[in-house]
């Protein structure tokens, strides 16, 4: 069996993992992991639960080995959990949360200074999603890119991966912008991605690092790519601010927007359009569903089932 | 039934596209809700929310562009200008914020606003309070509906002013009157149908429901019964109790 797959972004890279691991050789048709890729600016959460809270349930069911594919990968994967929080004024919010998710166990601010001694004095109860875990984007990528084939030419079974690029062909697809903003800020420590949920700008923080925090991110139903609207910026640096005081003395590093592919239930599909396969519409779940697409896709290839996430062909 | 500048429209309830969890939950709630019309915004998404308008208008219901977020008259007969040529229809919600943290309407430059529409031949549904004045005011800039909040945008709080509500029912018994935000629970847009409101406008309480589309079909039945009631002229509330069954002629042992 000869496959080109076509885009090298999450879902390609991790068909073309799944498959090389299955025996299957698989050639990556685009460029090394760049800006040009929705991946690169994710947030890289494995956070099946915290998903759950909203997602369909499809999104927990195949969330869940995630953060093991990953790792299994020898990609990094820190396993600290999540902490929601929200400010005292929407204490309903966090409530609510607790009752529509599960996973999660309350905090009180000891319980909360004793997995993040900076926020403990901030804040008197938290929800914390033990299971849960994240990864750093661009590490993930680069990891599996390095080691895949790679070709300038399709050759036999091309599967497409291309996510918003495939729109010719996936007409229900549709792009959902997220602008997203990287923060240094040494006086701030963080083990763990922590949500604020908050009535207007919901926000979370991954660490990455040495002081490095990515701040996420907006949810705009539109298809534009460029560069991040000033309201999006000033909502995530508020909440941000509302989160730790101490992040407004940050050094901002990066600005970074793109469009989502998303499907009119925002889940994926993997679909047959002629003979190209077409896997494509991650939305917002890029790093915590691609592995189990990637998955569906290999069994479909291998024994010709049809996994949940394949809709009917298309010609 | 409601009618809108000549339009007469079946169901009283009319529901926002913002904050659903997807656009299938979304739809699922507007055939739930059997919801008409659609508003629908255009400033977060100008220049790529095509897509996402296309699966509005395969809905199949009437849609009524807002000015939602504008801060001002100025931007806001801009966007009212940009929504009649992307959606082709001359229908606008005026929507013009006067207050950061509480949303409310700029009723000044509302007016300055619906007045430049309305002569411009746009039919203006104004998100105004429920100011008696201010309503005068609209009526005479040209709209012929008026849409005064229950409470903030977003809050859930139901009717804040249930007299200020009325007394605008009694002083407009002709202009079609929707009340306009705040709606969180079906009661309080049954309690607003209950007063002769004509139609109920309602967007995060079935979007931020659990289950929106269960929301929407329990707004429509709410909907459905307050107005049901107003037609069925209620009772008059009195202090003292009345009963039902006699009690002369009972039996004194």
């Amino acid at each position: 069996m000869t496959l080109t797959i076509l885009g090298g972004g999450v879902m390609g890279l991790c068909i073309a993992t799944e498959l090389t691991r299955r025996g299957i050789p698989a050639a990556i048709l685009d460029e090394a992991p760049s800006p040009q890729a929705c991946s690169w600016w994710a947030g890289g959460m494995l956070a099946p639960y915290c998903e759950g809270e909203s997602a369909n349930e499809a999104v927990l069911r195949h969330g869940l080995g995630a953060a093991d594919w990953w790792q299994a990968q020898g990609v990094p994967v820190t396993r600290n959990g999540t902490l929601v929080v929200s400010l005292a004024r929407d204490a309903g919010a966090l409530a609510r949360f607790a009752r529509r998710s599960r996973g999660h166990r309350m905090l009180d601010a000891p319980g909360i200074a004793a997995l993040e001694p900076d926020l403990g004095a901030r804040f008197s109860r938290a929800l914390f999603f033990e299971p849960e875990a994240h990864l750093a984007p661009r590490q993930a990528l680069a990891i599996l890119s390095e080691r895949l084939g790679r070709t300038d030419t399709t050759a036999g079974t091309v599967i497409d991966c291309r996510g918003l690029s495939a729109r010719e062909a996936l007409r229900d697809l549709r792009g959902v912008r997220g602008e997203m903003v990287v923060i240094r800020c040494p006086e701030i420590t963080l083990s763990r991605p922590i949500r604020l949920l908050h009535p207007r700008m919901p926000l979370y923080v991954v660490p990455r690092g040495d002081g490095v925090f990515m701040l996420g991110a907006t949810m705009v139903e539109s298809d534009r790519r460029g560069r991040p609207t000033a309201r999006a910026v000033l909502e995530l640096l508020s909440a941000a601010f509302a989160l730790h005081p101490a992040l407004a003395e940050a050094e901002v590093l990066e600005l970074g927007a793109d469009a989502r592919p998303a499907f009119p239930d925002n889940l994926p599909r993997i679909r047959r359009v002629g003979g190209v396969i077409h896997a494509n519409g991650l939305y917002r779940h890029g790093f915590l569903l691609a592995p189990a697409v990637a998955g569906m896709v290999a069994d479909h290839l291998q024994h010709q089932t049809r996994p949940e996430f394949m809709d009917a062909d298309h010609d | 039934m409601p009618v809108f500048y000549g339009t007469e429209i079946e169901s009283p309830l009319m529901l926002g596209t913002a904050g659903y969890p997807s656009p299938k939950v979304l739809a699922d709630a507007f055939a739930r809700s059997g919801a008409e019309i659609a508003t629908v915004s255009l400033r977060r998404e100008a220049g790529g929310g095509q897509d996402f308008w296309s699966l509005i208008q395969s809905l199949g219901v009437r849609l009524l562009p807002n000015t939602a977020g504008c801060h001002g008259a100025r931007e806001a007969v801009t966007t009212a200008q940009m929504a009649r040529e992307v959606f082709g229809t001359d229908w606008i919600k005026l929507e013009v914020i006067g207050h950061t943290d509480t949303l409310q309407p700029d009723v000044f430059g509302l007016l300055e606003a619906a007045r430049i529409l309305a002569a411009e031949g746009f039919k203006v549904f104004p998100y105004c309070t429920e100011d008696l004045t201010v309503c005068e005011r609209l009526l005479d800039a040209g709209c012929h509906v008026l849409m005064p909040w229950g409470a903030p945008i977003g809050s859930g709080l139901g009717l804040n002013n249930p007299h200020g509500l009325r007394a605008l029912r009694a002083a407009f018994p002709d202009v079609p009157l929707v009340v306009d935000a705040g709606i969180g629970l079906p009661s309080h847009a049954a309690a607003a149908m209950e007063m002769g409101y004509d139609a109920v406008l309602l967007n995060s309480a079935v979007a931020r429901a659990g289950d929106p589309a269960a929301m929407a079909a329990a707004m429509s039945d709410a909907i459905r019964a307050g107005r049901a009631a107003y037609l069925a002229d209620p009772m008059e509330r009195t202090d003292m109790a009345i009963p039902s069954t006699p009690v002369i002629g009972r039996a004194f042992l």
